[in-house]
């Protein structure tokens, strides 16, 4: 196929497609209605269904309706619109359906604007909706990898019967860089027996339903779902290093800020400092293993996002205080640049004064 | 080798479509390439700009803050982007559109009239390929063929007409800079 100049937002419809995604239920908001518009005319050629909702409650829950019948779906929003797809996607936690859920976000809280942001971090990892659910959440940092993880996401979704979560900032989505589609068929259709496409008189009926009226059985399927996270907690954490074999202060950043704090570190270690990068790919669940590797030597951490300060209470809680963990962060649509994370780790290597606001 | 090029103009300029060609060239020569526009609300009416960047190995930051060479296409964005410039870098400016002197002394400047000598070829729009042209010239950072080749890929089906008249604009913005450059050296 060739390298082709894609929009972030095109790459991940694109590699829906391409991962066998048949069906897309939603509404456009900025930054990420190029993935909208792509849909809406790829997917018919694909022979698959697009459908522009009046809503994002309406597309969430034909996103539900879908899934109920096994169908590959998704949907895709961005901070404002993807709050209104809450109570579905705790619905569709509940009710174990596999759908993938994009969020391009951008500045908030409230309607805020359309700039890059990270500050949807809590609302995608600690669950979001109501009730005890996680959802598996992953970032991807450039354009190249959206491909690969789109089709793991489709591939998660079925393999534990869960709602993805894929999530980018208004950057990632608007920004063009070569990309290449490997020549793979879609995603294996797994075998569903749950699916309600109708018994046609043979076998039980089947229900797909997040309601249990009765608390005690209600509990068992609460113990059933924690089952279901502990094991994806097991089987499906991923990230990335970078330098980090000899380092003493590890930056730990995700998507796109993680690309901009590869220039930091780089530079730092031209300057003697020995940096490193952590880069957690799967933000749920929370990836434990390379903190477990460093921490006991590590002379600091500084986490970086577009956000007051929210993935740094992960990183907080996986260096399990066995290190400092300083925090520098950017909100409101501001990126932080090159320059201001360098900054910020020659103050954590100086051991000086760092602002734990970051702000 | 790394590139980092920011193109700041009025939205309808020209401005997204000269860097994204940039980018198609370098894609095309094997290079790693990242093109990201400002999307605000400036975009209506205001100032529009895309970073560009270029590279030998894989990209790091998409976004700059003190790129090697600017290209301004308007007054507003001369202002803008003027103390940007790393220093020692490349300043190029549509002097049909701002025409004022940088006040750097630790860049080189480039004054090109291109709306004007756009509007002479019979499209102003072109100004952006006088400009491209003007650049490759100083700095070739991608060949003149890349960049005519992406054009083909570039332009939609129904503006393909328009191929011969950027190629020309192209060619006048690099012989312009060339005569000038000799000029003044």
């Amino acid at each position: 196929m060739g390298k082709l100049l894609m929009k972030g937002n095109e790459v991940i419809a694109e590699a829906a497609v391409h991962a066998g995604c048949k069906y897309f239920f939603g509404y456009p908001i900025t930054p990420q209605s190029e993935l909208v518009a792509y849909m809406a005319r790829r997917l018919p050629e694909a022979g698959g269904l697009f459908l522009q909702a009046e809503s994002e409650i309406a597309a969430i829950n034909m996103v539900y309706g879908a899934a109920g019948t096994g169908v590959r779906v998704m949907t895709s929003s961005s901070s404002p619109g993807f709050s209104l797809k809450q109570e579905g996607i705790s619905y569709l936690a509940g009710a174990e359906l596999p759908a993938l859920i994009v969020n391009i976000a951008r500045g908030g809280p409230g309607l805020g604007n359309i700039q890059p942001a990270q500050s949807d971090y809590f609302q995608v990892t600690k669950g979001g909706g109501h009730g005890d659910y996680n959802i598996p959440v992953l970032a991807p940092a450039t354009l190249q990898e959206i491909i690969d993880l789109i089709r793991e996401a489709f591939e998660i979704a079925d393999r534990y019967r869960t709602p993805v979560i894929l999530l980018g900032d208004g950057m990632l989505g608007q920004m063009m860089e070569a990309v290449e589609f490997p020549e793979k068929p879609a995603v294996k259709e797994t075998h569903k027996e749950w699916t309600t496409t109708g018994t046609r008189g043979d076998g039980a009926p089947r229900v797909i339903t997040s309601l249990d009226l009765n608390a005690e059985s209600l509990e068992q399927r609460n113990e059933h779902l924690q089952r279901k996270f502990a094991s994806i907690r097991q089987n499906e954490a991923r990230f990335e290093t970078l330098y980090c074999e000899d380092a003493d202060y590890f930056v730990v950043a995700y998507g796109t800020v993680a690309r901009i704090a590869v220039n930091a570190v780089k530079k730092a270690r031209k300057d003697g400092v020995k940096a490193g990068l952590i880069r957690p790919i799967t933000l749920w669940p929370f990836p434990l293993q390379p903190f477990i590797d460093t921490r006991d030597r590590a002379k600091g951490y500084l986490a970086v996002e577009m956000s007051a300060g929210q993935m740094v209470d992960d990183v907080r809680l996986s260096v399990n205080g066995r290190a400092a963990v300083s925090f520098f962060g950017r909100t409101g649509g501001v990126v932080p640049t090159q320059e201001e994370i360098y900054e910020q780790l020659i103050i954590t290597a100086g051991g000086g004064d760092v602002n734990e606001n970051g702000i | 080798m790394m590139e980092e090029i920011i193109i700041a103009g009025f939205g309808g300029q020209g401005v997204m479509s000269m860097g994204q060609l940039l980018a198609y060239a370098g894609m095309a020569e094997g290079k790693f390439v990242s093109w990201l526009p400002s999307y605000g609300p400036e975009q209506r009416g205001g100032t529009a700009n895309c970073t560009v960047v270029l590279s030998k190995e894989p990209i790091g930051s998409p976004l700059v803050s003190n790129p090697a060479t600017a290209i301004v296409m308007n007054a507003p964005s001369f202002d803008k982007f003027e103390p940007k410039v790393k220093p020692g870098g490349l300043l190029i400016v549509n002097t049909s559109m701002a025409d004022r002197k940088s006040m750097r002394t630790d860049i080189h400047t480039i004054y090109i009239k291109a709306t004007d000598m756009a509007g002479r070829l019979g499209s102003p729009k072109s100004a952006n390929m006088v400009l491209l042209g003007a650049l490759l010239a100083y700095l070739p950072i991608v060949s003149e063929e890349a960049i005519i080749q992406s054009l083909e890929k570039v332009l939609s089906p129904g503006k393909q007409h328009l191929l011969k008249l950027n190629e020309e604009a192209l060619k006048l913005g690099k012989s312009h800079l060339i005569s000038s450059e000799t000029a003044r050296s």
